[in-house]
């Protein structure tokens, strides 16, 4: 067991700056998993660690070793790949114990260890198939128990769920989270699945455009996002954003919205961004957080309401998203299913300050 | 919408039967053209001298009683036997030079990525393109000056010129099929580059390996030009070139002999086939990733 420390690290391919300076201390024993858009350089950074890619500058290091010119098999890792991977012409017993055999690991300590990696993941029965035979779930249990075996410092996930079906994606999340707890080896997951980065991880670190934008737990980062990228990325539906002014009224700050109710802001909030009254600044206010007029769970005695006229309506069973139109702005509010809104529908839904984020517009910082 | 495949279902069946019966026409009739040639050198070598030369003999059955004396002539008092072992010599060398020359070459053009690697691979299918007809003149000064003229060595040193070329393309086109994240694997769980070779890349493209080797086996178990220009004795003449020039004296020509060492002949690479099409055509690199 290690930690990852990465200092400033960069990756120029050719012309793309897929990498451009990431520090980011893992300590031992922790889950950490990088989220970001589509060609943010996740995986060129998981790459790297591995040592699949050379780092053009910046240092590597696994516990106290630094390995940017270490060969992949010496860092002690081990890599579960979006395909897999899997040797075709090998019994999952063979393609689990490959790196034991080319080790020269004695050959009754690599069938205990591929024993007890096949009871873990529960393919002690499939040991004989091969790859073709086994479904998609099975395959991704192979490419783990290839990696458990091998009893690395590290593991490196390059999203191993996402070419599963929900359903699967959602048993192998909870058994990946297991497996975690019983092995507690140091891992860095890349998914951009933010529902698997917010169950999963220890720390979640959002990244964009080849920097990491924010580091923290899921918690602080969904409810404390510190940019304007982090607030749109995390959270699904996502965060809805409008102009709003910033303004005194009856001696409370108060975010008047574009086009919307004017939202008296909490105490502590008001305190931190009083110097921005007057100022243009983006809101930022999450679907769960405009919800119907009258909620069971009196959570709305803070709420602003405001009539508003419902553009869509996507039932999900356990609540419904209602999208509306304020100005020109389309907004998204999930209710509750105690309400049937219907599409062209006036309604009323509330407003609740509490938890608005103000975004300076020239900076993208979240105030 | 229900209704749709019931309205479809006869016609998509009597489509079927249709394309069947068309498929097992063409079929029928590539198969008795094909075959043909094989049977009229079968009933040929079985029927007597005397036979042959009668002209108003059916040639399509024997009539006068079978005869073993062609295959019998062939090999215990012909040179039959010796061009057989000459051939056999010739091509398991050539074979196995060519498919590791192959294997190594195509490796490194797949994978290694080195300067200009591109343009060589280009380069070594361009080579394929050169025909024999026009190189065997520049080569055959080699071969002299190398002192293997009259020696099936010649055969040997030049049959890779056109086994090589064709047999690394097909394994670049194999190993470049594989998906980079199983090196990636193997490299991660210790694998170097020979161990990647041997335990990956060759077992993943065995179908690919054995299309080449029945290419380089097929050329040069058949190849007559090369061993007409430089082979003259009797004792170094591999089967396509000595059947030939023995059995064809003057304008005599012992049509029963001949036939009788063709089908010989052509026998070892039926066989080959036979045992190697099943692996050849089973795809084996299917569920490598998420397939
Ligand atoms: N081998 C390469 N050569 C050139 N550019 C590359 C190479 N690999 C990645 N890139 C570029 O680097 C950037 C980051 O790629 P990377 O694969 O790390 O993205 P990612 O965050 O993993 O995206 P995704 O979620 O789609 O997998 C992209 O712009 C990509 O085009
Ligand atoms: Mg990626």
């Amino acid at each position: 067991m290690a930690d990852v420390t990465l200092q400033n690290l960069i990756k120029t391919f050719d012309t793309v700056e897929a990498v451009r300076g990431i520090d980011l201390r893992i300590p031992n024993n922790e889950f950490v998993v990088l989220v970001g858009p589509s060609g943010c350089g996740k995986s060129t950074v998981l790459r790297m660690v591995a040592g699949l890619e050379e780092v053009t500058s910046g240092d590597i290091r696994i516990g106290d070793t630094r390995v940017n010119d270490v060969p992949p098999k010496d860092r002690n890792i081990a890599m579960v790949f979006q395909n897999y991977a899997l040797y075709p012409h090998m019994t999952v017993a063979q393609n689990m114990s490959f790196g034991l055999r080319l080790r020269k690991v004695a050959k009754s300590e690599i069938r205990d260890k591929v024993q007890r990696a096949a009871d873990i993941l529960g393919i002690a029965e499939l040991l004989d198939r091969r790859p073709r035979e086994l479904s998609g779930g099975q395959r991704q249990r192979v490419a783990m128990g290839r990696a458990i075996v091998r009893d690395p410092e590290v593991f490196l996930f390059d999203e191993p769920l996402s070419n599963l079906d929900a359903k699967l994606r959602g048993q192998m999340r909870i058994e990946i989270q297991r497996l975690h707890q019983q092995l507690r080896t140091t891992t860095i997951y890349v998914t951009h699945d933010q529902v698997e980065a917010m169950t999963l991880a220890d720390r979640v670190v959002v990244m964009n455009a080849g920097r990491i934008e924010q580091a923290g737990i899921p918690d602080e980062v969904y409810h404390r996002p510190r940019t304007r990228f982090v607030a749109g990325f995390m959270g699904s539906p996502a965060m809805n954003f409008l102009d709003c002014q910033l303004t005194e009224e009856n001696g409370r700050t108060v975010a008047r919205l574009a086009a919307g109710p004017a939202l008296p802001l909490p105490a502590e909030q008001a305190a931190r961004v009083r110097s921005y009254t007057g100022r243009k600044l983006v809101a930022g206010l999450r679907p769960e957080n405009i919800r119907e007029a009258a909620s069971h769970d009196g959570t709305n005695s803070s709420g602003v309401p405001h009539d508003i006229s419902i553009d869509i309506v996507e039932p999900l069973g356990r609540e419904t998203i209602v999208y509306f139109r304020l100005g020109d702005a389309t907004l998204c509010a999930r209710v509750g299913t105690e309400v049937h809104p219907r599409a062209g529908e006036q309604t009323s839904l509330v407003f609740h300050p509490d938890r608005l984020h103000l975004i300076d517009p020239e900076t993208d910082l979240v105030l | 919408m229900t209704a749709i495949p019931f309205a479809t279902a006869p016609s998509l069946r009597s489509n079927r039967r249709w394309a069947l019966i068309a498929a097992y026409a063409c079929l029928g009739i590539f198969v008795i053209f094909f075959l043909f040639p094989p049977y009229y050198m079968l009933v040929t070598s079985l029927k007597t001298n005397a036979e042959i030369a009668e002209l108003a003999s059916n040639p399509w059955i024997v009539t006068d009683g079978v005869t073993f004396g062609h295959y019998e002539h062939l090999l215990t008092e012909s040179s039959f036997p010796r061009f057989f072992l000459n051939t056999t010599i010739v091509t398991v060398i050539v074979v196995a030079i060519t498919m590791v020359i192959s294997v190594l070459a195509a490796y490194s053009l797949a994978r290694l990525r080195f300067w200009g690697s591109g343009v060589l691979a280009t380069g070594v299918f361009l080579t394929y393109l050169v025909p024999d007809t026009l190189l065997f003149i520049p080569l055959f000064k080699i071969v002299g000056w190398l002192g293997l003229l009259d020696t099936y060595w010649s055969l040997i040193l030049v049959y890779p010129t056109l086994t090589v070329p064709f047999c690394t393309w097909i394994m670049i086109g194999y190993f470049g099929s594989i998906p980079r994240e199983l090196d990636e694997a193997a490299l991660i769980d210790g694998a170097n580059h020979l161990q990647m070779l041997l335990k990956v890349f060759i077992p993943v493209a065995l179908p690919g390996l054995i299309a080449a080797t029945i290419f380089a086996f097929t050329v040069s178990w058949a190849n007559f030009l090369y061993p007409l220009a430089y082979i003259y004795s009797e004792s170094e003449m591999v089967l396509t070139v000595g059947t030939v020039t023995t059995l064809i004296k003057g304008d005599v020509f012992h049509w029963g002999g001949l036939m009788a060492g063709a089908l010989l002949a052509a026998a070892p690479p039926v066989i080959l086939y036979a045992f190697l099409m099943d692996y050849y055509i089973a795809g084996l690199t299917s569920g490598a990733t998420k397939g």
